[in-house]
């Protein structure tokens, strides 16, 4: 239905575009808490080549990795930022701006952070953000190219509800971002993660992925996540 | 072969009751409960009363010491711990007064578990950065172990005062004082709490219990890495209910399950709870509910597939009535806990044919740690 693995309907670039959707080889993941080593495994089963890296010491890392991500490699955030084709962003929100602001230029970056007051601490900017945490994100990084995704469940429901295309019981994933390629890639990748991609639109309709957000932390077909992003 | 010592405990966060006309009761009442529930667990054969540590208006536990210190005095066997010290916003030195003279009043039947906090509101009230989350707990944890080993203390640190050759008081009986440390199940904790050296307490509310595995195999993995023992104990905080009957247990706990997680949904950002999701709860999540052939038919199982030698039962979730949460107590302690007792005998697991080899460093606190003997 909505699959970006139906080649036909990932939009008018032509083949060229699609080849590049479809090039994504490298996840690459910032952050190796509950969620960042939930995505590595998630990658790993999609057959990706997965790089993790926190903001310690790779060989710190290189164990927990080894234990809970096996095959996944153990990085360091240059490395990752480097290599990876796509980048996921799952670090606590509020230590993405001890990042160098060009670190990701030219990257495809998945913001999946979520800033929650309780558990962050108050946070004037990203609380006064209109359009979403993500939209400060794309400011500190105004090189990469930046799509707001995989923050809309907890690692739990990552970690159980990954389905083969056109599983009855599949569930959807929303990206949005500025980078209208760049989000067909993600919508790609999200596939092959076992989920049906959902284009939310541009990056400032974020917000409506967040806590308090409507759809926010709810296991939906792509139908009815569709659906429910358009009547907000 | 000597059998495995398991643990049995209750957690209790003084949740806000509602008495008889459905109104929650006075907060003091709930204090004074507390400390009858205490007095009762020991009563019924349970190995340990641990308390929490919240600054809100539907929890009374903001002062765990004070409240074990008076079942201390009423009980002689029990163990008395926290179900989890929010040790990033409590001053060490004056965790140590505490629970040192707690104890010696207890006669060494004091206990502890640390964690960083997943409620926070203790953060803004006493003047600490969340942003800072991470660093503290580690400086904080490092002295600590630094003052359970005792003897003149020379430290400094970015988040308290520098101590300059103080010696604590009371003083601490070698190994009187076992100290876990909690992890929610970020891999980040659960390799600290190897690098130190301490057991490790999982708390587990939501979702299969068994998909903790992986983070026990990454603990004993961490323990071998640096160089501690890798038997350690592993412990498992869960939540749970029971009464007479399937059906009284379940529809007892629901109201107040689906108060106290919208409430926490609100606060914290997570889903909405519903019916369905409670009742997968029930069934296979970490919410053990039902009569106690039932409830110890669900924890024998999960003990064994993480290899826990613990058990820490949040007995009682939101404002179930006093009333109710002693007979919970009750069969816990005289059904519940025994039967598992016979389960992990009849089959105790992996574990059975042997327990992993210890290394050969000791650890300087290790002697503090072993569960409560039976």
């Amino acid at each position: 239905m909505s699959g970006a693995h139906d080649e036909r309907r990932l939009g008018s670039d032509g083949a060229a575009a699609a080849n590049d959707v479809a090039a994504t080889q490298r996840v690459g993941i910032i952050g190796a808490g509950k969620l960042g080593m939930t995505l590595a495994r998630a990658a790993m089963a999609a057959g990706y080549a997965v790089a993790v890296a926190s903001s310690g010491p790779a060989e710190r890392l290189a164990l927990s990795v080894d234990v809970l991500a096996p095959g996944a490699v153990a990085s360091t955030v240059q490395d990752v930022a480097e290599s990876a084709d796509v980048i996921v962003l799952a670090a606590p929100v509020h230590r993405f701006r001890e990042l160098p602001c060009d670190l990701f230029d030219g990257k495809i970056l998945i913001d999946a952070m979520n800033y929650w007051p309780d558990t962050d601490g108050e946070d004037p900017e990203l609380a006064a953000a209109d359009g979403g945490s993500s939209v400060v994100v794309q400011a500190h990084f105004p090189g990469a190219r930046v799509v707001k995704s995989l923050n809309q469940l907890g690692y739990h429901e990552l970690d159980d509800y990954p389905r083969a295309a056109g599983a009855p019981d599949r569930i959807a994933v929303a990206a949005v971002g500025d980078d209208r390629l760049a989000v067909r890639t993600v919508m790609h990748v999200i596939d092959r993660l076992g989920f049906d991609p959902v284009d939310g639109g541009p990056l400032a309709k974020g917000k409506l992925l967040e806590p308090d957000g409507s759809p926010y932390a709810e296991t939906l077909s792509a139908e009815a996540l569709a659906r429910r992003l358009s009547s907000l | 072969m000597e059998e495995r010592k398991y643990e049995f405990g209750l957690d209790s966060f003084m949740a806000v009751t509602v008495g008889p006309d459905g109104e929650p009761i006075g907060g003091d009442q709930v204090v004074r409960d507390t400390v009858e529930e205490g007095v009762l667990a020991e009563e019924v054969g349970i190995d340990s009363f641990n308390v929490g540590e919240h600054y809100r208006d539907d929890m009374m536990d903001s002062a765990a010491p004070v409240v074990l210190a008076a079942i201390a005095g009423r009980t002689e066997r029990i163990r008395l711990g926290t179900s989890v010290t929010v040790l990033s916003t409590q001053d060490p030195v004056r965790l140590y007064n505490n629970f040192a003279t707690l104890d010696a009043v207890s006669a060494g039947r004091a206990q502890l578990i640390l964690g960083r906090g997943s409620a926070v509101e203790s953060f803004p009230l006493f003047g600490y950065d969340l942003r800072d989350y991470e660093d503290i707990f580690e400086e904080k944890l490092e002295l600590f172990v630094k003052l359970l080993r005792g003897g003149t203390i020379t430290w400094s640190g970015k988040y308290r005062p520098p101590l300059t050759d103080v010696v604590l008081t009371p003083p601490l009986p070698a190994g009187n004082l076992p100290t876990w440390v909690g992890s929610g199940g970020s891999p980040e904790s659960v390799v600290r709490a190897a690098r130190y050296g301490l057991p490790l307490m999982l708390a587990v509310i939501g979702g299969r219990p068994e998909r903790f595995r992986p983070l026990v195999d990454l603990y004993r993995r961490a323990l071998a890495e640096y160089g501690h023992p890798t038997d350690l104990p592993v412990g498992l905080h869960t939540l749970g209910y029971v009464a007479a009957t399937d059906e009284e247990a379940i529809e007892t706990q629901w109201p107040h399950w689906l108060q106290t997680f919208d409430r926490a949904a609100r606060e914290r950002g997570w889903r909405q709870p519903t019916r369905a999701q409670f009742d997968a709860e029930t069934a296979h999540g970490a919410m053990f509910v039902g009569s106690p052939e039932t409830v110890a038919q669900r924890i024998a199982p999960v003990m064994r597939a993480l290899d826990v030698d613990r058990i820490d039962l949040h007995y009682a979730l939101g404002q179930v009535p006093a009333g109710k949460r002693r007979a919970s107590i009750e069969f816990l302690g005289r059904q519940v806990f025994p039967r598992v007792r016979e389960l992990l005998r009849a089959d105790p697991g992996e574990r059975e044919a042997g327990s992993p080899a210890s290394g050969d460093v000791a650890s300087p606190v290790r002697a503090t740690h072993a569960p409560a003997a039976r």
